[in-house]
């Protein structure tokens, strides 16, 4: 199952001159580039871990490829975002991230249903990946 | 031969990019929204929009550099020498463009620079020159100039040194940096100095992202020499070297006036002559630092000025307010001690 999520969702993955072209539009309007990676993929799964510290003060985005093709060697069986934050005065959000690596293989979520008093259901998404221990989800390390 | 770009890298264009406007970061006009790369192929550069399959006429590239030439010629007095080298480098620049269009192929020049010479000789200076004509040839995508020090590259503890010398690499990538005093990351009196762990990564960058960042090592010629002489791998990838003469008497009295002109004051004539008289004693005095001791000397003079049209009755007239006289000249502690005192006043 094709995960999506964030500012370009509802395109099919990104090129690697595309991703460029994105983290040239950030670091032409002073936003400071960060890159992220997790092996939990479940959409409130909102804390992924810091490749690094973010970027400041950049003004080509090949300092950044550089810095993502280092994190894919290092945890290319992950999710890995890009996210800009926009500093400036009455923003300070992010501004824009979207998801520049994937496992291979994604074996998606299952739905559970929990009954409880009145025949009420909750419903609760449960990923596959993360019946595994953490890093060892999506097979070996580059795969 | 030229390393393989890495996976994603982004290749220097084959463009003229516009003329740089002050910062790279013209403001969105439409506040946030996100265009989408456009369709498989075309380069992503913002920079320089699809023009880099196009052919560039000697004429444009000519047209591109000599503004600059002619303003760094306009903007600098003498340094004659330095001028007619920056004129090669760029000549040199825009044959290797015309030949690559013709489909001449060889490898791209290596630009990697020294600049040596005394402090305020104008090495910085030409520095932002150099990035400005490497952008406008497509030798740099951004044409900024990251100035970094020995403080700014070396750490203080086991780990620190790495990560800063990078972050700082990162800061210049698509530009220049320029590192002032480059001699000072090499300490061969201490085995366990950081400085050559940031040697280390500087030499790999130099060599591996010659696409990405332009390298200008400035400092003073001997300590340079003797820097190059127990640091061959960073001499051999140095292209160019351009020494910055000192500046003649006549040269920083130009420099003087210029400076002047442009801050929208002048010197009487008496004021002139105490000037030229300043020169000669300051320049015998330690820590003479070319352009940059007449630049400090100016600014004292103009405190003089203040304090003088200040205390007089009356609002100064608008020639009063551009004159420096001979009395904010001879005020100076140049002209009441001997040569030997520290920094002068
Ligand atoms: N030839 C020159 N003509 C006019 N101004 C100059 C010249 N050379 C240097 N300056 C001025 O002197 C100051 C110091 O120059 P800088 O480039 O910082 O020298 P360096 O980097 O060699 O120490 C700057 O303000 C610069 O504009
Ligand atoms: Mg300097």
């Amino acid at each position: 199952m094709h995960l999506t999520q964030g500012t370009f969702s509802y395109l099919p993955p990104l090129s690697d001159d595309e991703i460029a072209a994105q983290i040239r539009y950030a670091l032409d309007r002073s936003w400071a580039v960060s890159i992220e990676y997790t092996d939990d993929p479940h959409p409130r799964n909102v804390y992924w871990e810091m490749w690094g510290l973010p970027m400041f003060d950049l003004k080509d985005p090949a300092a950044v490829l550089q810095e993502l093709n280092r994190c894919r060697a290092e945890h290319g069986d992950c999710y890995i975002r890009i996210n800009a934050y926009d500093r400036s005065k009455g923003r300070q959000t992010t501004a824009l991230s979207f998801i520049v690596n994937r496992p291979l293989v994604e074996p998606g979520f299952r739905v559970e249903r929990t009954e409880f008093a009145d025949r009420q259901v909750k419903y609760t998404l449960h990923a596959y990946a993360t019946d595994k221990p953490a890093g060892q989800r999506y097979g070996p390390a580059g795969s | 031969m030229m390393p393989p770009s890495p996976p994603g890298g982004v290749r220097v264009p084959f463009g003229i990019p516009p003329a740089q406007t002050d910062a790279a970061s013209p403001a969105d006009p439409n506040g946030h929204t996100v265009p989408v790369a456009s369709s498989a192929g075309a380069h992503p550069s913002a920079d320089h929009p699809a023009k880099e399959n196009r052919e560039v006429t000697p004429e444009e590239l000519r047209a591109a550099i000599d503004e600059v030439l002619a303003r760094l010629d306009r903007d600098l007095v003498g340094l004659v020498p330095v001028k007619s080298r920056v004129r090669d480098i760029a000549s040199l620049l825009v044959v290797d463009r015309l030949r690559r269009a013709q489909g001449l192929s060889a490898d791209p020049p290596s630009l990697h620079m020294s600049f040596t010479g005394n402090p305020g000789t104008g090495k910085t200076t030409v520095a932002l020159r150099m990035a400005e004509i490497l952008h406008r040839l497509g030798y740099s995508r951004k044409g900024h100039l990251v100035v970094a020090t020995r403080d700014d590259l070396v750490g203080q503890y086991i780990g620190h040194t790495a990560p800063k010398t990078k972050d700082v690499l990162k800061r210049a990538m698509g530009g220049v940096l320029f590192i002032d005093e480059a001699y000072y990351l090499y300490r061969p009196e201490n085995e366990r100095d950081y400085g050559a762990e940031a040697i280390e990564i500087l030499l790999q960058v130099m060599e591996d992202n010659r696409d990405d960042l332009v390298v200008i090592l400035a400092g003073y010629a001997d300590r340079m020499e003797r820097f190059f002489a127990s640091n061959p791998g960073i001499k051999s990838r140095i292209a160019h070297h351009i020494d910055f003469p000192d500046y003649t008497p006549d040269e920083l009295m130009q420099i003087a006036d210029l400076m002047l002109e442009k801050m929208m004051y002048r010197f009487s004539p008496a004021a002139r002559e105490a000037f030229a008289r300043y020169l000669q004693r300051r320049m015998r005095q330690p820590h003479f630092a070319n352009a940059r001791s007449v630049r400090n000397a100016l600014d004292r003079m103009r405190l003089r000025q203040a304090t003088r049209l200040t205390a007089q009755p009356g609002t100064p007239s608008r020639e009063e307010l551009m004159m420096i006289e001979a009395a904010d000249v001879l005020a100076s502690r140049v002209f009441t001690t001997s040569p030997t005192d520290v920094e002068a006043t």
